[in-house]
């Protein structure tokens, strides 16, 4: 249907500003299919940003994004739905649905997007479970099982249609080494075996070289550096390597100030008075 | 107040619009909710409307009774019973059981980001939240305010038959005489009204929510005082639009 040479995802000069901070500032990438991007970057730098701008979730203040050969940015809901069927999403916490079980989380795009029987669907939520290590949780609530088995959970979750192309936000923070391991062989199986396309947004180093085919790099909204891992390795800039070598002293700023600070969009605008209340609790 | 229209106006199509365009809302989720809204509050509702009616017995004795016409207080229970106090109060408990809750929960579901992975699923949460507590609140909370209403005209005889010696027979025929349909019907649609401000109110409430459990504990307050307020003053101009004009 998609001509080989057609990438995937094709994110084209995008920006996003939160008030006059600029947080994506002009980024474009292309995902072909069967490769494994992996997005880095210190906290805060717009990688989850950059994520939910590709999802769809948020629209950018100008740019263009296209999946699959769509263009997402100028899309109703009802068209973006379509595109969202073919894809997955494993989200940094999980986000697995409080009030219903394991297995009806997993099950839960089953029954929404297909025709399926109860007992096929069971048949495919176990056999989902079982790729992550989970068997036989199906009857546990996300709020009885630990943080790292709700993540595996929500990869199970993000595969049960079989996606084309599969978002990760922070797959492996929080695992154990072993079960990174896992996670890690399971993306590759994925993406080698099936010829899934990934895009995994991480700052574990080690997952990250194990299972890319190429990876980028943010810094300050910007791509600072990208190519396959062996260029990312041997990258003479030294931002890089102070940033995949773990090292506390280098060019990356410690410290953000508050007024670089507050436009992001965790920030409220706070009325003045509340503000001095909030200090001084007599006001005379 | 946009949001609040926007969710009105996406509760419309979904529950009027794409049922014709072979979107289907389901009915098992519909039922489940119908159980936590209607069902497990029955032993609230009756205890409430119990005791409204043995109060509304107990007032209308005193004052008739002054008068030497304690003959007119099963009218009197029967009438405020199905105009007023049912719907009302019935409102009232629904507010704070039901609203709450389900603003409460909605909001922990924003903060956790399960609302935005539903998004991202292609599963509209206006489809797959709220529309069946929606649906199951419009049928609920009018069935509640008949059980209520039983259950206070059983409160009105329990006063009447044991302290005013009036016998079951005398307090049924009149009170079944003193009230006409349009009374119960009043009723009815004054409570499919609040259903709707109780539960559209609660969800907008809940789907707005920011900030963590800070914001989930605001929303949950200011959803049940504003789901209050606005039952009850569409209380009055309801009734003054039944009861008082013409």
């Amino acid at each position: 249907m998609i001509p080989e040479t057609e990438p995937v995802v094709e994110v084209v000069d995008l920006f996003r500003k939160f008030g006059n901070r600029s947080v994506i500032d002009g980024i474009s990438l292309k995902v072909q299919r069967g490769e494994t991007l992996v997005i880095m970057g210190g906290s805060g730098c717009g990688k989850s940003t950059l994520l939910r701008h590709i999802i769809g979730v948020m629209k950018p203040t100008a740019g263009s994004v296209k999946i699959f050969g769509n263009e997402i940015t100028t899309m109703n809901d009802r068209e973006i739905d379509e595109i969202r069927r073919r894809f997955g999403m494993l989200f940094q916490s999980g986000a697995l649905l409080a009030s219903l079980t394991v297995g009806e989380n997993v099950a839960l795009p089953l029954l929404q997007h297909t025709d399926l029987s109860a007992e096929e669907i069971q048949e495919i939520v176990a056999q989902k479970l079982q790729t992550v290590g989970l068997n036989g949780f199906e009857n546990l609530k996300p709020a009885e099982i630990s943080g790292g088995m709700r993540k595996r959970v929500g990869l199970a979750r993000a595969l049960a249609l079989d996606p084309e192309l599969l978002f990760s936000d922070e797959p492996t923070s929080g695992l154990d080494p072993i079960m990174t391991a896992v996670v890690d062989r399971l993306t590759l199986e994925l993406t080698q075996g099936a010829g899934m396309t990934a895009v995994v947004v991480t700052h574990d180093m080690t997952s990250a070289f194990r299972i890319a085919t190429r990876m980028i790099m943010l810094g300050r909204g910007k791509i600072i550096a990208q190519g396959t891992p062996d260029e990312i390795r041997t990258s003479p800039d030294p931002e890089v390597q102070q940033f995949i070598n773990g090292e506390a002293d280098g060019p990356m700023p410690l410290n953000l100030s508050q007024d670089d600070h507050e436009h992001h969009p965790h920030v409220k605008a706070r009325p003045l008075v509340s503000a001095r209340r909030r200090f001084h609790h007599k006001i005379p | 107040m946009k949001n609040f229209l926007r969710l009105n106006a996406s509760l419309f199509y979904w529950v009027l619009v794409a049922p014709f365009k072979g979107q289907m809302f389901k009915f098992s989720p519909i039922f489940r909710q119908m159980v936590f809204i209607g069902v497990r509050a029955t032993p609230m509702v009756a205890l409430t409307a119990f005791s409204v009616g043995v109060t509304l017995a107990m007032q209308a004795a005193h004052s008739l009774q002054q008068l030497g016409a304690e003959i007119y207080v099963p009218d009197l229970v029967m009438v405020t019973l199905l105009r007023e106090m049912g719907p009302v109060l019935i409102a009232v408990i629904v507010i704070g059981r039901s609203g709450s809750a389900v603003a409460a929960e909605l909001g922990t579901m924003k903060v956790s980001e399960e609302i935005e992975a539903l998004e991202v699923m292609a599963i509209n949460p206006i489809s797959y939240l709220i529309v069946p507590r929606f649906l199951a609140m419009l049928v609920m909370l009018p069935a509640l305010t008949i059980l209520g209403n039983y259950i206070g005209v059983f409160g009105g005889w329990a006063v009447c038959r044991f302290a005013l010696n009036f016998n079951t027979a005398g307090y049924v025929l009149r009170a079944l005489e003193s009230a006409e349909t349009w009374d119960l019907y009043s009723g009815m649609i004054k409570s499919a009204v609040f259903a709707w401000i109780i539960i559209t109110i609660a969800c907008n409430a809940g789907l707005h929510v920011e900030g963590g459990a800070e914001g989930v504990g605001q929303a949950t307050t200011s959803s049940v005082v504003q789901a209050l307020l606005a039952m009850l003053v569409t209380n009055a101009i309801l009734t003054a639009v039944f009861f008082f004009g013409a």
